[in-house]
This record gives C-alpha cells, structure tokens and sequence, in this order.
C-alpha cells in the first residue's frame, strides 16, 4: 500500500447526499475480476454517455477537476454494496482522500485499506472545504498533522486557515507507513489468534466439527 | 448488564485494542464470485494457504444466469467469473455448491438454508446484505474484499465496537403487511445514514411472533439504514428452523450449542445507546418512490414536492430522485404505472415470500405490458413452490418461473432492465442504475408487487385481496 503523508491537489466538489457505491462502481462492471484498471468504470453513467462520450457537466470531465486527487463528497457517501471496485476505481482515477460529513461504513474501511484518507468533517467545515473545492483551488491534506490546510482565497477568508479532522490512530499509522493489515496481524496476533482459537473451541466445540456437506 | 450485540462481540474478542477496537475471531465466512477474486489472488499472491477453509462456504450467486440452466453459461465474462471462482475453491480447499447442484442458490439464503449460519457465531460475506443472517442471533457483517482475504489468511479481522441500537416494534402487522413493510418503514424512519456507527436489535412483539423468513427480510435491509449489522435474539422460533439442517450440530452437540444459545439474548436490564420505538399496526404496504431505500412511503402517499421540503439540501436529493425516477410532485403513487415485476433475491427469495405473492396471484393474470418473473431465492426454495404447485400459480398468472439466483437485484447478470424500465421489485435498492442503466425501481413486498402485477400500476394489496 502507497503511505500516505501530505497531499496538495484539486479537490473535486460532489456534494449530493447518498452517493452510493452503485453509482461510484455501477454493477455491471463487477463482473471484471482484476482489482486494476477499474477506472474507467468510475462514475460511469454520470461520466459518460451509453455510446462512451464524456458529459462536459460531470465535474470529473471539466478542469482543473479532471486532475483531482481528492473528493469532497456530500452526506453518506459510498453507502450501499461493499464492493471494494468502489475504492479501487476511485484509486484507479488517481483519488487519494475523500472529505464528507459520513461515509458508509464498508465503504469506508475499504478506503483505508486502499491507502485512500477517509476525512469526516462537520458540517461547517464541510462547507468550508467544499468551497474551496468548488472554487478549484488545491487543497493540502496532512495526515502527519491531521489538519487541511486551505491557501489564501477570497478576500474575506483568513489566510492560510487550517482546519484539524480525527482519524483512528490505528487507521492513521497504517496509513503514513502505508502497512499491509494482513501481514501485521499474522505477525504481531498470530500466535494470540491461535490461543483463541483453542479456547474457544472448547467452549464452542460444535463449531469445529466437520460439516456435513453431502 | 449486556446486549446480544455485546455477547457476540466480548466473546469473539481476540485482542482488545482499548481504542474501542478489538480483533476479532471470525467462525465462518461465505464467498462469491464477485467479492473473493482478489482475495484468493492476494493468496495466492505470497504463496499462502487459507488458514481455516473448512470455515468457509462457497457458491456463484451473483453473476449466474436464471434460466438455460442445461448449457454453458453464455456471458463470457460471467463464465469466466464463475470459472475462476471453481478453480479457487478447488486449489484452496474450500466446500463449493456448483450452479446446477440443488442445493445452489443467493448466498444470504443457502447459509441459514443448510445450517451453515448459526447463533452465537461470527459470520462475515463479502456483501453487504450479510445483515441477514443476524436474525439468528449471529454477529453477521458484510466486508469488502481486502477484508475477505484478511479472513482467508489469519480467521480474524480488526473492527470497530458498535453502539447498541434497539428498534422496539410493538403490537402486530395488520393484514395485507409483510415483514419488508417493516423494515421498510424502519428504514424511512430511521434514514438511510441513520443506523451508522450502530448494531441494530430488532425486538418486540411484532418480531417475537415473526417467522425466520420474516426475520431474515428485517435483518436483511438493515445495511440500508446504514447499520453493517441487525440482530434478532435466538428463540424456540430459531432452534426449531434450524434443529435437523445438514450443517447444524446434531445429538449432544445441539443440545450443548442449545443451551448456550438460550443466553444469547440481551439481559433485561441491558442499556442501549438509542431505542427507536414502532407500531406495527400503524404500518401500511411501503413503497419507495425515489433512488434510496428511505425515500419510502405507503401506498397511498403521493410523489413528495422539492418545494416543500425543510431545507435546501432536502429538496435538492427529493428532486434528483425524481429527475431519475421520471415522477411529478404530487403523483398518486398508486397511479404509476410498472413495465416489470421481481419477485426473488435475498430480501424475498424464500418459501413464505413466493407464497405470498401466489396468494395473491392465485386464479388471475398479470396486466398486458408487464413483464414478470419469479426467482426463488435457492434451488431448494425452488423445489419446495413446485411441490407446493406455486410455479402453476405463477405460470398461469403470466410470471416467468426461473432458476435461483441474484437476478434483477443486481444488474450484472442476464436480468437487466432496459433504461426507462419501471419495475415494482422485491429487492433490497432502488438505487439509480441497480437494475440497469437508466432503469427505475420501486421497493414494495412479495405481495405488493404481485397486486402490481395484476393491476399494472403501483397498487395496494390490501384492495386487491379484499376484491
């Protein structure tokens, strides 16, 4: 997994309520079984037309969001389907962090485990970066300081302000070391999983009999 | 002192991270062929074996054609999907119900089916609809597949403690209302961001006197309040449907796994982070009119107005909802007409579900210009309406009568509806595009949607059983 550190990039605004992952991975691209190269399946009905041509009004297909590395998404985003395509796709097209008052709750644990930065804001904050989004101005997202970091805009914004978010500590050293999950419990729980396990199949011994399968 | 959610939790408990973490020992996991490609891949990958395959139960669901049974699957990449699927199993060791084997069938239906799910339990999917199996008192989740393969390799996975949310229904559903009337209006309570960050634990008399089919309708939607996981106590109810299954424990072994699971259910004086409380009898026929499961009303509402919702925000999702859906503020729901009816999926796939919609459809035939099928949720459920002549009733009444599988909840096998589509449909979304690009969906019950079928509109079933 690539760590992740200090990102300075377009932030793209797709502020809408309940982006599902439906949407971010519509289902018929579920039948492609490689995790890479998911892409171009992003969004796919709201990025493109049936015959393959680019909608100019989808905020991915206009500049400078074409070349955005982070979202700043709406309510619930990636509700629905755990399909971890959702993730991958959005990786594929380059998103590093997504900024929303929530997420759903599989999508986000695939996000983390993508080495994409789930950000949630309140409301006020939200808004805050969302305009900045919307106003095509980089954003730094820093996940050492765990701070967003907004450029001086508009006259009547403070300059250089700096809004702080929370991440798991867990989620976060995982991240900025960009750790692989798997490896880390195999060596650092291996040998508890073990003990576990045969404790509880004393107390549950009927879970380990063989199945009956014929 | 402690919740159901908190017994099945604190007794999975692997390592407690004190962060309000913990990992977590996994008992079982189902795969599919959508969510464990990468996983087996990744496997594969390090040169790996799976640590535990004989926790695990496989079987094609998703991507699998529904009728044509007899030939090769045509889509070829969903032959391909299914292919690499068998291979998988094959070399990782794990147990695989083939398509045409009779056992076959939606994931979230064949685990409680052949005993596989039980109470007390882990039991984790690559798929969100895993809630389901919480209505036997099992902490059931969907995951994705990173997770998938975190299960594979080490039984155990790192999760996050949820909070205690109890959804009390009282008294009891009036005639004509069904168990996905409930979850349905639960969910237009309770939002589809509602239940995020929760377990839910659905009690109450009205659940109390439901059948397993009608609890697994419940548990099944409670991913769309948001909630990963939704649990019934276990209850005679519970061990009478699963005493005798081939994969249950049998002789001393049911009685010593009966006993525990008799203190599963939370303690009377267990404290829960919300309740939510719900009449049951105030509950008519549900149906959603928009693009998320909680943009549900009952039949008789009328299309909600952009213009008279609370807030900017409210009115701008009422109105892309309707923008997608092809509807006009203030449309008599029941006045919208349908081009397709579903009955089938993980939701209403089950025995109970397909008699319902006979019911219904007993001695009558669809209206001219619906197109409509039935998909039993499994092989088994399918043999079981035949012997039951439930397939005559469904033939005669203009239904297609299919073999098990996904089908059109979600469009990514041969069932797919065209763009402009209307569909009223058992399953468990209406999200934009779920039954195909551009097609619209309409949630109601098994019932529900064979009135539709009937009447060729959106209709209520409690006209239609009474004409």
């Amino acid at each position: 997994m690539t760590p992740f550190g200090v990102l300075t990039a377009i932030a793209a605004p797709m502020p809408d309520a309940d982006i599902d992952t439906d949407i971010i991975f519509p289902a018929r691209f579920l039948l492609l079984t490689d995790k890479r190269g998911l892409g171009r399946c992003a969004f796919f009905e709201k990025r493109f037309t049936p015959d393959g041509a680019e909608r100019p009004e989808f905020v991915l297909n206009r500049a400078p969001w074409r070349d955005a590395q982070i979202l700043v998404a709406g309510p619930n985003f990636g509700c629905g389907s755990s399909r971890e395509q959702a993730p991958w796709a959005l990786g594929d097209l380059g998103i590093r962090c997504i900024v929303a008052p929530g997420f759903g709750e599989i999508f986000q644990a695939n996000c983390y485990a993508n080495g994409i930065l789930p950000v949630v804001l309140p409301a006020a904050a939200h808004g805050r970066v969302l305009r900045e989004a919307e106003a095509g101005r980089p954003i730094t997202v820093d996940l050492m300081g765990c701070s967003i970091e907004l450029a001086a805009g508009e006259p009547t914004e403070p300059a250089g302000e700096s809004i702080a978010f929370e991440v798991p500590s867990r989620q976060r050293d995982a991240l900025l070391a960009g750790l692989d999950e798997i490896g880390l419990i195999r060596q650092q729980e291996g040998t508890r999983i073990a003990e576990f396990e045969r404790r509880h199949r004393e107390r549950m011994p009927w879970l380990f009999t063989d199945l009956n399968f014929n | 002192m402690k919740t159901l959610y908190d017994k099945l939790w604190e007794s999975h408990v692997v390592t407690d991270h004190g962060d309000g973490t913990a990992l977590l020992y996994i008992d079982r996991q189902m795969l599919h062929e959508v969510s464990s490609p990468a996983g087996f891949a990744g496997l594969r990958g390090r040169g790996e074996v799976m640590r535990g395959p004989a926790s695990h139960l496989a079987v094609a669901d998703h991507a699998v054609p529904t009728r044509h049974r007899e030939s090769p699957i045509a889509d070829p990449q969903a032959k391909a999907q299914v292919e690499l699927l068998e291979r998988n199993v094959a070399d990782f060791g794990v147990r695989y119900i083939p398509m045409r084997d009779a056992r076959h069938g939606i994931v979230h239906v064949i685990g409680p089916e052949q005993g596989f799910t039980q109470p007390g339990m882990t039991l984790v999917c690559g798929d969100s609809h895993t809630s389901t199996h919480g209505a036997f008192g099992a902490l059931a989740f969907g995951i994705g597949a990173s997770e998938c393969e975190c299960v594979m390799a080490t039984q155990a996975l790192r999760q996050t403690r949820a909070r205690n949310l109890r959804v009390d229904v009282t008294g009891r559903l009036a005639g004509g209302v069904a168990a996905k009337d409930m979850i349905l209006a639960i969910v237009g309570q309770l939002g589809a961001a509602g239940a995020v960050g929760h377990a839910i634990e659905y009690t109450g008399e009205a659940i109390r006197g439901m059948s397993m089919a009608e609890r697994m309708t419940v548990c099944n939607m409670s991913i769309e309040a948001g909630a990963r996981t939704g649990l019934i106590a276990p209850d005679d109810t519970t061990f009478a449907w699963l005493e005798g299954r081939p994969m249950a424990p049998a002789g001393a072994a049911w009685q010593q796994a009966l006993a525990y699971w008799r203190t599963l259910a939370s303690d009377a004086d267990a404290v829960f982070d919300r309740v939510v409380r719900i009449d049951a009898a105030r509950i008519a026929p549900q149906v959603t009119w928009g693009t998320s499961p909680d943009q549900v009303l009952p039949i008789d509402g009328s299309v909600p107005d952009p213009l008279s919702q609370p807030d900017e925000a409210a009115a701008r999702k009422v109105a892309r909802a309707l923008a997608y859906m092809g509807l006009r503020p203030r449309t008599a729901l029941q006045s919208v007409p349908i081009t397709h009816a579903f009955i089938g999926s993980c939701t209403n796939g089950r025995i109970e579900d397909l008699r319902a919609a006979a019911e219904v459809l007993r001695g009558r035939r669809k209206a001219e210009g619906v197109t409509a099928i039935a998909v039993p949720g499994s092989g088994s459920v399918k043999r079981q309406a035949e012997d039951e002549g439930l397939d005559r009733i469904f033939l005669a009444a203009g239904f297609e009568w299919r073999d098990a599988g996904c089908s059109l909840c979600v469009a990514m096998n041969d069932d797919r509806l065209p763009a402009g589509a209307r569909c009223a449909s058992t399953s468990n979304r209406n999200f934009e595009g779920r039954q195909g690009a551009g097609a619209r969906t309409h949630l109601m019950s098994p019932a529900s949607v064979a009135a539709s079928a009937l009447a060729g509109h959106l209709a209520d079933v409690r006209e239609q059983v009474q004409s």
